[in-house]
């Protein structure tokens, strides 16, 4: 009896410091790509290559899921907003809605699974297949040639991503508040601009999608650096890099958000 | 895939990137529309501001002149003090009327400036003499149940 206590406890304190360990890492591994980043600025074609695998290739997912969430919006807003005769705010509800929380968010969430994923996979198998060795034995940094410019990828893309996931939004919301349900069309834009406010709403919102990716990319790079090199290692590391990114995203948009919008 | 396309797509997502930022900035923000010209600084007392807050917009004849900047209670007088910055190309007279307004219903709330005819205009700093406060439902309707009270009393 007490040795199976002894063991629970000994297995759950394991398990905790091994999660402080794991975090320790990280953060020591965030500096050392901080640290090495010289390259993917001066070489910045490394850059650029990965911004076509993460921000290009993501934009069809971007723009489809943006226009239909604004479109869901547009119909879901006008059924509320009709109730109380007020209608016409249909375009401040998409537009502060979207630039505000669903741009950032859910772009983010999306770009996790769609390219965090696709990074993580990448490192771990070139760490699987001992790509990250030889060129350490070619005196070549792997931080600084492959963990830097995916990162730096991830961090300039998501906002852009995310500008545009908002931008399809309202388009989308355009659509079926004014051209297929009938809402006014010159109060549903003046009334957006009155209301949204640049340095609150979407600085604040381009400021929230420029932490997720900081934070996906960092998620990505180091799952994939830390995978155990075998193929049921980088298979788990993918699904912990979707995870952990969706979590912290959501966890990261909950402590911004009540810095930013405290109500006044 | 060579370099010049490749350089050639990251060209055009970052483009349309920014392009998408510039429209949220214009056409969804009020980037275009905020005059961020020259403002001075006036000042009034109300008894009970209501809902007003920082940022609400103080508005002449219906049309947006500046904004409310900062809200404090005088702890001598134990009114509200609120700083409104008006735009530079707009002068007051000294006898001009500011009230608390609700827009709509449901609206938020502005204050409103209701133009004297004195000759003499507002300086920069001044306070403005003649206030009305927000409008207060309760008191409203305590007021109403008053007069009514009163009414009876009348009759009899």
């Amino acid at each position: 009896m007490l040795d199976r206590t002894t063991s629970a406890l000994r297995g759950l304190g394991h398990r905790v410091t091994s999660r402080i360990w794991r975090l320790g890492f990280a953060s020591r591994f965030f500096l050392a790509t901080l640290l090495y980043s010289g390259t993917s600025f001066r070489r910045f074609f490394l850059t650029v290559r990965e911004i076509y695998f993460t921000g290009v290739q993501s934009l069809i997912i971007i723009l489809v899921s943006g226009l239909f969430v604004g479109m869901v919006l547009g119909l879901q807003g006008y059924d509320t907003l009709q109730r109380y005769g007020s209608s016409e705010a249909l375009g401040i509800l998409v537009a502060l809605s979207l630039v505000r929380e669903l741009g950032p968010v859910v772009s983010a969430l999306l770009f996790a699974s769609r390219a965090g994923s696709a990074i993580t996979a990448e490192i771990g198998l070139m760490k699987a297949t001992e790509q990250l060795s030889a060129m350490e034995m070619m005196a070549v940094n792997p931080i600084a040639r492959v963990v830097a410019p995916r990162f730096w990828a991830g961090v300039i893309s998501m906002p852009l991503l995310a500008a545009l996931f908002s931008a399809m939004g309202i388009f989308g919301g355009y659509l079926v508040g004014v051209v297929l349900i009938g809402v006014d069309e010159g109060s549903f834009w003046s009334q957006m601009q009155a209301s949204v406010d640049f340095r609150e709403d979407i600085v604040n919102g381009v400021i929230k999608s420029v932490v997720f990716g900081i934070v996906v990319s960092w998620i990505a790079v180091f799952e994939g650096y830390d995978s155990e090199p075998t193929a049921e290692g980088v298979s788990g590391a993918t699904t912990r890099t979707v995870v952990t990114s969706s979590l912290a995203i959501l966890a990261a948009d909950f402590i911004l958000t009540a810095f930013m919008f405290r109500g006044a | 895939m060579n370099r010049i396309t490749l350089d050639l797509w990251v060209g055009v997502f970052v483009a349309i990137g920014l392009g998408a930022l510039l429209f949220l900035a214009l056409k969804v923000g009020n980037l275009a529309s905020t005059n961020t010209g020259e403002t001075y600084v006036l000042k009034a007392n109300f008894d009970n501001i209501g809902g007003l807050k920082v940022r609400a917009p103080v508005k002449s004849a219906g049309v947006v002149v500046g904004r409310v900047g900062d809200i404090r209670l005088d702890s001598d007088r134990y009114e509200a003090v609120v700083t409104m910055n008006v735009s530079s190309q707009f002068k007051f007279p000294r006898d001009t009327f500011a009230k608390i307004r609700t827009s709509g219903l449901l609206g938020e709330q502005y204050i409103g400036l209701a133009v004297g005819g004195d000759t003499e205009v507002l300086k920069p700093g001044e306070a403005v003499k003649k206030t009305e406060s927000a409008m207060v439902l309760e008191d409203l309707v305590g007021q109403f149940l008053f007069d009514k009270a009163a009414e009876g009393k009348d009759k009899k």
